[in-house]
């Protein structure tokens, strides 16, 4: 028997029956798309065009369509990859470790939060493979046997480790999210009006028929892939963060950086889920499902991981000091006062101080508010991203090699380019599939309903009433 | 599993027996005889070691040659087995309060029903707090390079400009300060948990729960900056030159999973002496979880700030690791390895399987790994700084263990006397009673 303490707060609001998390959820999948929803389609599709023409020019001209120069080789690409992966941790956060810790309030956001995750992680392989230049010789990345004399990857170098870790990283969320997905895939298919929409989501559904022993099974993988993410999650990040600090370029050189990377993924990642979230609950009418509980829980969550990431920048600001190396503290001094200083005060403003406002309760339950400051800590984390990669680099050991770095417009269309793409699947995953999860949101809905009906299972409303579309007796 | 008949009373008095306290004093007793030996054959034979020292020294593992005649004193070794004791039981005592903090923060249900233990852990504070401050009065300059006038002075022919560099952090009055504002805000922040809780028991309600959620955050807020910089001031200071900056989270990583054994070993033990029948598998298997868990944690810092350092190999920093590995002889070689067997390997292993979690023989011994290992840890990171190659494993090291180990334990026992086992009115204590994870 599973007691709940009365001191928690509700987490679903409205005395929703089985039947009405069926229907609120699987409605917007099975209706018409909404105007508002062609709207912002066509949109992202018209950006992910002028992008792809960008990427497209980006390739058939070569890399000298970007700003960078021999003093600063890494600047928009490696910080926009950096930013999507660290965003594309929410997701497995949301989805493993919160399952790991018994969260209920993971279960109305974890489908769209690893979603995110993996369309984030498309983005930011989508700038590894710009930046090879030559895209179609990337399986030279992989240790493959070859005719080619010689070539052989590198294991030596992070870069390395980075390919390993992300396609891992990669296909075990693209596992999770899909094992996820598979009971609803299974409500849709049996509540399908046409043949075609039967057949899709019957074929996607892979014959699950709710028994018990399926539904063991379920919770048995979700349990083990939670388990295998878990250091998934924290290796990514980890390994990314290696990509600088095994160098000796100082701010780059400090071994504070793989549990402070994690942390400030998490933390861009969260505030990603809210922008989404917000977005979606509104548009698809999930106050119910997504409440300010669950806001009010992520506000806490971008807290926490926000000021992990300003002890950090502490740390490493004291220790350039106290190491009395020379390099270690003029980079840190120059990233605050140099000619960069505007982009060390965005960040700096962005992922430290604006976190810290959600310790009102008022604004981290004020729905304006969350979305603001969400906003506002992804700008922050672009922008410690760039910090830490272009300050580091411009400033050269040798002061005639100093450079500043401007972006062209292919920089800054290649990165348009990853917004068209990320949107365009959001939209495509918002529409056709099921933004939260049922079957999860139903099995805590006994314990943290706010009230619960007289009858928790619930008839089917209106039309589906009179004409069913499934009838058990005929099969 | 558990059905609502099942569960038993949640009244429990914990009893310090007379026995218990007997024993705990032939232990402290045993371990006093113990010093009193090591050091007398110490003092003996310190000469003869204090010679070796001299050539064992690798490169740069005594920074200034006269140093290194000086360390040979046999009392380094004393105050550094005192060091590294107290900072470890400090941490232990702390990460009690760490405990309930983060589960006051995240709602955590689960956990209330063995809450008084990590409660009742912070109150060895002042006694480490004290022995602290006599052991840096005493013997700081044995332990901590920098407390020595001469470092600063450019006039003098030992004039060290990197460590003069550091002086406006590192010098004695503020180091002080330092020590007072961290055993203060932790102790106190705790008295008022502690209160609190006690209230509870009596008048029940909800108004102290939600002002324990309040001060608890608060200390979250003061631990997160004073945890790293304990770890700068007690450990890292005393390799003065040294720094990294994952060391203060390193720390904690260190301090936390050993917290979490000693809550852990603690729960067990009372259940095996009949105490906390409230307390199930599932309980077990969630303490379990965090000891595999947070021990894993320790190694990946432990891995990257060693991976960082021997990848880049900057003399400055890898110093560090070529000290401890190949210097003064080999001495701390053992320790090193010994550090990352008890607190990754077997741990991990033994700990993988679910019916392990709930397995009290198991638990014990993984938990006795971790806080073994753990003290190896601190002992790999305090003694080639201070003591050098006069470091070794001996009668001193033994001794101080065990008389810190069972004023520990007294501590910790007297204060499960003073409320009941199991706190009855904690609204989180329902859930906790049913937790089943089955």
């Amino acid at each position: 028997m599973h007691v709940t303490s009365p001191v928690r707060p509700p987490l679903v609001t409205g005395a929703k029956t089985y039947a009405d998390v069926t229907e609120d959820i699987c409605r917007h999948v099975e209706a018409k798309p909404t105007k508002e929803w062609w709207v912002a389609f066509i949109i992202s599709v018209v950006v992910l065009i002028y992008g792809t023409a960008c990427v497209f020019w980006t390739w058939w001209e070569g890399l000298g369509v970007w700003g960078l120069n021999k003093t600063v080789g890494w600047a928009w690409d490696i910080t926009n990859f950096v930013w999507w992966v660290g965003i594309g941790h929410a997701g497995t956060l949301i989805s493993a470790i919160l399952l790991l810790f018994r969260q209920k309030w993971r279960t109305s956001i974890n489908r769209a939060a690893e979603a995110m995750t993996i369309f984030a992680v498309l983005c930011a392989a989508s700038f590894i493979l710009m930046h090879m230049g030559r895209p179609w010789m990337a399986y030279w990345a992989l240790p493959l046997p070859n005719a080619f004399g010689s070539l052989w990857v590198n294991f030596n170098s992070p870069l390395v480790w980075d390919v390993f870790a992300i396609s891992t990283y990669f296909s075990v969320s693209l596992v999770f999210w899909y094992i996820g997905l598979i009971p609803d895939l299974a409500t849709i298919r049996d509540r399908a009006r046409n043949k075609v929409s039967r057949f899709i989501y019957g074929s996607l559904a892979m014959g699950w028929n709710g028994s018990a022993k399926t539904w063991a099974r379920y919770e048995y993988i979700s349990l083990i892939l939670a388990g295998l993410a878990t250091p998934l999650v924290l290796s990514v990040h980890t390994i990314v963060s290696m990509d600088f600090a095994t160098s000796v370029i100082p701010g780059w050189h400090t071994t504070i950086f793989p549990p402070y990377f994690v942390a400030g993924a998490i933390f861009s990642g969260f505030a990603m889920v809210q922008n989404l979230m917000l977005i979606t609950r509104v548009v698809y009418k999930l106050e119910d499902y997504i409440t300010l509980e669950h806001i009010e829980s992520m506000n806490k969550v971008i807290t926490l991981t926000g000021s992990i990431v300003g002890v950090a920048y502490l740390t490493e600001f004291f220790i350039a000091w106290y190491s009395g190396v020379e390099y270690e503290s003029y980079a840190f001094i120059n990233r605050a006062t140099g000619p960069y200083w505007w982009a060390y005060a965005t960040m700096m403003t962005c992922n430290v101080v604006s976190p810290q406002l959600f310790w009102s309760r008022a604004i981290r339950r004020s729905v304006t508010w969350t979305f603001f400051i969400s906003v506002i800590v992804n700008i922050g984390m672009w922008f410690e991203r760039f910090v830490i990669i272009v300050t580091s680099l411009h400033r050269d050991y040798l002061p005639s090699s100093w450079a500043m770095f401007s972006p062209t417009m292919f920089d800054i269309g290649d990165y348009i380019f990853s917004f068209g793409f990320f949107f365009t699947l959001f939209l495509l995953f918002s529409k056709f599939l099921p933004v939260v999860n049922m079957a999860e949101v139903k099995a805590v809905l006994r314990s943290s309903s706010e009230t619960l009906p007289k009858k928790v299972a619930g008839v089917a409303k209106g039309e589906r009433m009179t004409s069913p579309t499934y009838n058990k007796d005929v099969q | 599993m558990a059905s609502v008949h099942a569960i038993p009373s949640v009244e429990e008095e914990f009893i310090f027996t007379s026995g218990a306290k007997t024993k705990l004093l032939i232990g402290g007793g045993i371990g006093l005889a113990m010093v009193l030996i090591g050091a007398f054959l110490l003092a003996n034979g310190s000469g003869h070691e204090a010679a070796e020292a001299a050539h064992g020294a690798a490169a740069g593992a005594a920074e200034h040659g006269e140093e290194a005649a000086h360390a040979g004193n046999w009392m380094t070794r004393i105050w550094a087995n005192i060091w590294v004791n107290a900072v470890y039981f400090t941490g232990i005592s702390v990460i009690g309060m760490f405990f309930i903090s983060y589960n006051y923060l995240a709602e955590a249900g689960w956990s209330a029903v063995f809450k008084r233990i990590p409660e009742a852990m912070p109150a060895f504070l002042p006694v480490t707090f004290v022995i602290m401050l006599v052991t840096f009065f005493l013997g700081g300059h044995d332990l901590f390079h920098w407390t020595h006038e001469e470092l600063f002075d450019p006039g003098n022919k030992l004039y060290d400009p990197i460590i003069a560099g550091k002086q406006s952090f590192l010098n004695t009055p503020f180091f002080l300060i330092r020590m007072v504002i961290y055993f203060a805000s932790w102790y106190l922040l705790w008295r008022i948990l502690r209160n609190l809780s006690l209230e509870e028991d009596r008048i029940g309600g909800t108004t102290n729960y939600y002002k324990s959620i309040r001060y608890g955050t608060a200390f979250l807020v003061v631990f997160a900056i004073t945890s790293s910089t304990s770890a700068w001031d007690f450990v890292m200071s005393i390799d003065t030159h040294w720094f990294s900056t994952m060391f203060g989270w390193y720390t904690l990583a260190s301090w936390h999973v050993s917290g979490l054994a000693v809550i852990t070993l603690t729960v067990v033990t009372l259940r095996e002496m009949g105490y906390l029948r409230a307390v199930n598998n599932s309980h077990l298997r969630d303490l379990g979880k965090f000891v595999f868990a947070f021990s894993i944690f320790w190694t990946y810092v432990w891995f990257a700030q060693f991976l960082l350092i021997y990848y880049a190999n900057l003399p400055e920093e890898a110093i560090y690791y070529r000290s401890r590995f190949s210097g003064y002889g080999g001495i701390y070689q053992a320790p090193f390895f010994i550090n990352l067997f008890l607190n990754f390997f077997f741990p991990f292993l033994v700990l993988m399987t679910r019916d392990s979690k709930m397995t009290h023989s198991i638990l014990k011994v993984a938990c006795w790994s971790v806080l073994i290992g753990h003290y190896f840890d601190f002992y790999t990171n305090i003694m080639p700084g201070s003591v050098g190659a006069n470091g070794g494993f001996g009668p001193v090291e033994f001794g101080f263990i065990l008389i810190f180990v069972c004023a520990f334990i007294w501590s910790v026992s007297s204060q499960l006397t003073k409320a009941n086992l199991i706190p009855r009115n904690h609204p989180m204590l329902e859930e906790s009673l049913h937790h089943d994870i089955a």
